[in-house]
């Protein structure tokens, strides 16, 4: 168990990086609480797995500082590090049984015979692999090898941290959710770092108390789920997280006022900011915003029915504005106007929030 | 469902049975028609029955030459496939190395048969090859057209020169299909070198190493050209492999019939071992 910090940390590919587009991993401050579950999440090739390699040891950064707890381990092998880490496609050792693979990681370390034993058979037991302990681990389903990967990342009780790397990416998509439910209860039964890597969104949300958004090889923002949602500090994070992600229309602030398309908007609080003559966004999730008697005119191009609730298109000049309407709440067809909650709107300035 | 039973396809099927028919069935019926009848001038045959295999099966010149075959052959594999598998392991998986190691491991396998066998005829000349001279030079008595020794050693040399090379791009291919994170999950697991060859590599390279097998098998068991032109069964009939007696008897002496009646058993005897190679390294797979 440990307490992971990252400090400038940066990483490129190349032997001598010139230009920004050099480092697959742009400057890096982290630290990340013993104990604690976090989620690397971005599109492919933003850097997630690069910074999974770097924790893990199986690359060397280019430049930085990597501590667990106080221990600099920026040079440290993997094997020194203590770490464990689960792979996109299950990695199995094919000639051996569920049993010898759990073993595997204990057996390589010298671990004494009887508490292999029972290490084994406490990990089994969680993963409900302990009918199948004598089986051969390459009869198995994806999912059961995805399973016994993961178990040989849990079975050594002194690992600092665990990462999984986009794990469920090959599970069939009934299975992901036994899966994931597993690992989140696997996380509070024994309370270790965890590093969760992924592209869906779900996994992240659902997995970790944290997660950090990352594109192009730059953290984009670290924070909770809810924080994510509520306040994403960038366009792209509201437009990657949420489904549909958050609307993200022009604006100019005239008087202290947001304007949108030539209408002020009223409650928007833009405090001391003035306008510099900078690209300037407003951003609101279509979960705030509502149809309403006044404010913005909008004509309803696309209704798209998603079960509990409907996912409104509605137009204005050039303008899409999405919108969630709850189930049972009547579409005006004509005249329709929307307006967006105040204080769950906000502005960006190229791209960055800035209220 | 009902199937669809279509005649045309035998018309695609046709060109290729005819093909094998001419280089592979009709050859092998004149060597069955052969081994059963003995075979007079001008075309004149009788009827012989199994004698000839009875003859062949008892000789002691067949038997001789049998197991020279077989322990050349089992030489060259306990050579070949080790080496083979060491190089393929110890070779670049990246960089500009990596063809430059192709480019000299496929060389040998690019040289027409005849001219491998003439190479090292002249190459191990005690008088003027390099190889012959060099080994007088430094003390060593050697002289591969009197020596059996020195012939075998000489054969197994070349066949080892030739043909390790195919063991190891096989196995180099295999080994490059391994994903990364095998070898990645290994380390994490803390496995030494030994136990990733043992646990991921060599489980892995399980089919390559069956094909690479079974190939050198066969082709040795086989060998007839590099061995005639380098000892041509010599010194006596110390290097006589079955290949190069059946030649002797099939066209040396002329004697039609007991060398069909050797082709069919040599034919057999490679069959039968082959099979028998395959479905022990396949069954060692279900346990």
């Amino acid at each position: 168990m440990a307490r992971v910090t990252l400090q400038a940390l940066r990483h490129s590919y190349y032997p001598k990086p010139q230009s920004d587009a050099d480092w697959a991993l742009k400057r890096i401050d982290l630290e990340w609480r013993d104990g604690g579950a976090y989620a690397l999440l971005g599109p492919s090739g933003c850097g997630k797995t690069t910074l999974l390699n770097l924790i893990s040891g199986l690359l060397q950064p280019t430049e930085g500082r990597l501590l667990f707890d106080d221990r600099d381990v920026t040079k440290a092998s993997p094997e020194q590090r203590n770490i464990a880490q689960v792979f996109q496609f299950p990695v199995i050792y094919d000639t051996m049984t569920v049993y010898d693979n759990l073993a595997f990681p204990l057996r390589n370390r010298r671990v004494a015979r009887a508490e292999i034993d029972r290490r084994v058979r406490e990990i089994a037991a969680m993963l409900d692999l302990d009918h199948m302990l004598t089986k051969r681990a390459s009869g198995l389903t994806a999912d059961g090898k995805q399973k016994i990967s993961l178990g040989r990342g849990l079975v050594r009780s002194d690992v600092n941290v665990v990462m999984f790397d986009e794990p469920l990416t090959v599970i069939d998509p009934h299975l992901k959710w036994v899966l994931r439910s597993k690992l989140k209860e696997l996380h509070y039964r024994i309370n270790r770092t965890m590093i969760y890597v992924t592209h869906d969104q779900t996994e992240a949300l659902t997995f970790a108390d944290q997660v950090v958004v990352m594109k192009d090889g730059a953290v984009m923002q670290v924070g909770t789920p809810v924080e994510l949602f509520e306040r994403p500090r960038h366009t792209f994070v509201g437009h990657f997280i949420g489904s549909p992600g958050m609307n993200v229309l022009p604006c100019e602030i005239r008087n202290g006022k947001v304007v949108f398309a030539g209408l002020a908007l009223d409650g928007l609080k833009v405090g001391s900011y003035r306008d510099e003559g900078k690209r300037l966004e407003l951003g609101v999730r279509p979960e705030f915003v509502h149809f309403a008697p006044a404010g913005i005119p909008v004509q309803v191009v696309k209704v798209a029915d998603a079960g509990r609730h409907r996912i409104v298109e509605a137009r204005h000049a050039t303008h899409v504005i999405k919108l969630l309407v709850p189930e049972g709440e009547a579409i005006p067809a004509e005249g329709a106007y929307v307006r967006f909650e105040p204080d769950r709107t906000q502005v960006y300035q190229d791209g960055w929030m800035v209220t | 469902m009902n199937k669809v039973v279509n005649q045309r396809a035998w018309i695609f099927v046709l060109p290729v049975v005819l093909l094998v028919a001419f280089n592979a069935i009709i050859p092998l019926m004149t060597v069955v028609n052969f081994s059963v009848q003995e075979t007079f001038g001008d075309n004149v045959f009788s009827w012989a029955g199994l004698t000839w295999f009875e003859q062949v099966l008892h000789s002691e010149r067949f038997h001789a030459a049998l197991l020279r075959q077989l322990m050349f052959t089992a030489i060259i594999l306990v050579i070949e496939i080790p080496l083979g598998l060491v190089i393929a392991l110890n070779m670049p998986r990246k960089g500009p190395w990596v063809s430059v190691c192709l480019v000299l491991m496929a060389l040998p396998l690019l040289i027409p048969w005849n001219v491998v066998g003439a190479m090292w005829n002249i190459f191990a000349l005690p008088d003027i090859g390099l190889l012959g001279r060099g080994l007088n030079w430094i003390g060593f008595e050697y002289n591969y057209t009197r020596q059996p020794f020195a012939a075998w050693f000489t054969m197994v040399l070349m066949d080892v020169w030739h043909w390790t090379s195919l063991v190891v791009l096989l196995c180099y291919a295999g080994l490059m299909s391994i994903p990364d994170a095998y070898y990645q999950a290994a380390k994490v697991d803390g496995a030494r070198r030994w136990a990733v060859f043992r646990h991921i590599q060599l489980p892995k390279l399980k089919y390559v190493l069956t094909i690479a097998i079974l190939l050198r098998f066969m082709d040795s068991f086989m060998i007839y050209t590099e061995a005639i032109v380098l000892t041509g069964g010599g010194p006596g009939n110390a290097t006589t492999f079955l290949s190069i007696d059946l030649q002797k008897i099939a066209l040396g002496q002329f004697d039609l019939g007991p060398a069909g009646a050797m082709s069919i058993v040599y034919f057999l005897i490679i069959l039968l071992l082959s099979w028998l190679f395959y479905t022990l390294m396949m069954r060692s797979e279900e346990k």
